[in-house]
């Protein structure tokens, strides 16, 4: 069966609602509009609308709703449109979600599930299109999942539901189209680990969500030189796999990592700080960094390519990488 | 259901405790931020009595009241401001934020505001369940001021959600008084424009609060939220860092004539309820538990370092 992205987490979404009473999905047009993207459209129809909840605009009352509702029992899902507007919930996010089973010595737990787009490339200009999922694999309590291929839009969802904590998973907007050939029961997938996505001998080029398609993009055309580049999918932001980083760099001995998220202070920084301290000898050169440019992204379509990670950067940077090597 | 002589003696618990609280910070015994809520009790106590044991509490900071009345055994509760694992969160959440699933404590919440929505999911969670239970949320009036307030009062009546606000009008968010940061002081009338009963009782009276809440949590088991401002004052500083530059001494003194322990004595013994010997001797039985408290904390052991990350995520294996 093929689907798209989009297609995929409404299916997820779908077989969960069935199959147990206690999911239910809110936010802003959920119901009605279908989802901002499309991605929920139809289920109110097949559902109701005490199940598939259309929210004021009030990020912070409803995410804060569906945190006392896990707390109470309940599995929801909580739709935020991009994660721009997931700030004006990061005081339920980070003060209640992150903390009330550390702080309550384990006797509450947040079994809630945050959906929310992220990424650029769409010309949303600079409140519609940042990569803040870095911010949040700053915070422990919280797990962050970020599906690269239509397989994880499909079966990160169950996991993320049956997980007692709260997770939350970005969901890239280039993507929502990108399709594939899924089986019709596509098992729920791993969401503790990382992911070979191709392998390779010369250089590892370790990614996540929206720019997994431009590095394997890269190492195709890399392979055309006779580079042989790895592909590691993070896929988990919080907890880290470092497992799979450090296997992978420890047998290609150079890394490239691809972020969408600003330079400084990023992911790329935390996993490029990991392969320092973990494998440190096995290195034939610097770890190198390819992430969005320090500007809030800007509207017109030739800027804000420039700004974004493309394969041309991905590839700059392996050749310089490997030609130093 | 709570009446005279135990309404009493859940005032007098609670300014035994919070008497004692404030000269273990004295001693260094407690650290951290201490907010007492010495002059407030009849509000906790008016209310809390007329709550079922399976109805959802959600606190703020000021809270020790909240969770002794709710059942929360007073030694639990010290022991949580000595840091102890014994403490009712384990020791890991301090004054601030007192946890006890089994009382359906659901926290002191330390950011102003900020346990609103929780209540909200939790009145939610009851909605979709059909469970016949209330979610009683407390707050002060500086949380009147925050965008969530207004989020959270709109969801509760647009989904008509069995939420019992309490709004502890103190007069003053930490030093900054009403009408210092509020266009319009009358809070129940605001609240009224989200579409939901909201009225002002006077919160130095516990009979009073005890009416009101009566009347409130009738509307809200029939499945509407109610807003009730609770209009009271705190005899004690915000915080023990607090050197109350931001109102005078008279004010506090004519206030403390109005003090709600002495009040509602006056006014049992008046009708024969109570005799004075009767009352020195709850006086005497409250400042004993108190005394069991501290004795049970000071006998509390300190959490192992081995656990210090502990229940950041859910062991494995459970759910």
């Amino acid at each position: 069966m093929k689907l798209t992205g989009r297609e995929a987490m409404r299916q997820a979404m779908r077989r969960a609602m069935a199959a147990d009473d206690r999911v239910f999905l809110m936010g802003e047009d959920v119901g009605r509009y279908g989802g901002c993207f499309g991605v929920s459209k139809g289920m109110l129809e097949e559902f109701g609308a005490e199940r598939v909840r259309d929210t004021p605009l009030s990020e912070s009352a409803f995410v804060g709703a569906g945190i006392g509702a896990a707390m109470a029992g309940l599995r929801p899902i909580v739709e935020i449109m991009t994660c721009n507007f997931s700030l004006l919930a990061l005081d339920q996010i980070l003060n209640n979600a992150a903390t009330l089973r550390h702080m309550s010595d384990g006797q509450f737990g947040v079994p809630l599930v945050i959906r929310m787009t992220t990424g650029g490339g769409r010309q949303l200009a600079a409140q519609h299109s940042h990569s803040l999922e870095g911010w949040y694999a700053h915070i422990p309590g919280i797990k962050v999942l970020t599906p690269g291929t239509v397989e994880d839009f499909a079966g990160m969802l169950q996991p993320a539901l049956d997980d007692p904590d709260p997770v939350l998973i970005f969901e890239h907007g280039a993507l929502y189209n990108a399709e594939a050939e899924l089986a019709d029961s596509a098992p729920a997938v791993d969401i503790t680990s990382a992911a070979l996505r191709r392998t390779g001998t010369d250089i590892t080029l370790i990614t996540y969500g929206g720019s997994l398609p431009l590095c394997l993009d890269a190492a195709d055309q890399l392979a055309a030189d006779g580079i042989s580049a790895e592909v590691v999918d993070l896929r988990v932001l919080r907890p880290l796999d470092d497992t799979t980083v450090i296997a992978s760099v420890s047998r290609t001995h150079r890394a490239v990592v691809v972020d969408e998220g600003w330079r400084s202070v990023g992911i790329a920084a935390e996993v490029s700080a990991r392969i320092m301290e973990q494998a440190f000898w096995e290195l034939d050169g610097p770890v190198a960094r390819v992430c969005t440019a320090e500007v809030p992204l800007p509207y017109p379509k030739h800027l804000e390519e420039a700004a974004l990670p493309s394969v041309g950067r991905v590839l700059d940077a392996a050749r310089e990488l490997v030609g130093h090597g | 259901m709570r009446e005279g002589i135990d309404l009493l003696r859940d005032m007098l618990l609670v300014r035994h405790f919070e008497e004692r609280c404030a000269r273990l910070y004295q001693e260094s015994r407690i650290r951290g931020f201490l907010h007492l809520y010495v002059g407030e009790e009849a509000v906790a106590a008016g209310v809390l009595g007329e709550l079922e044991p399976d109805d959802n509490l959600v606190a703020t900071y000021r809270e020790h009241g909240h969770a002794l009345l709710k059942g929360v055994d007073p030694g639990a509760v010290m022991a949580e401001m000595f840091g102890r694992q014994e403490g009712c969160s384990g020791g890991r959440g301090g004054s601030m934020h007192l946890f006890d699933a089994a009382h359906r404590l659901f926290g002191g919440n330390a950011i102003v505001g900020g346990g609103l929505p929780l209540a909200v999911g939790l009145a939610l969670a009851d909605r979709l369940t059909r469970t016949p239970r209330v979610t009683a949320c407390f707050f002060g009036e500086g949380a009147v001021a925050e965008g969530e307030f207004h989020e959270c009062m709109n969801l509760a009546a647009l989904w008509e959600l069995p939420v019992l606000f309490c709004c502890e009008n103190n007069l003053y968010a930490m030093g900054t008084a009403l009408e210092r940061s509020e266009a319009d002081t009358d809070l129940s009338v605001r609240a009224a424009t989200y579409g939901m009963a909201a009225w002002s009782v006077d919160g130095m009276d516990v009979e009073a609060v005890q009416h009101a809440t009566r009347r409130a949590l009738a509307m809200v088991r029939a499945g509407q939220p109610c807003f009730l401002e609770l209009r009271t004052y705190r005899f004690r500083a915000h915080s023990m860092y607090d050197p109350e530059l931001y109102r005078d001494k008279a004010e506090v003194a004519r206030w403390k004539e109005r003090d709600p322990i002495a009040a509602f004595r006056g006014r049992l013994e008046a009708a024969g309820v109570l005799s004075p010997e009767e009352a020195e001797r709850l006086d005497r039985e409250a400042a004993a538990r108190v005394d069991d408290a501290v004795a049970f904390a000071e006998a509390g052991t300190l959490e192992p370092l081995e656990t210090l990350t502990r229940h950041v995520y859910a062991d494995r294996g459970t759910r």
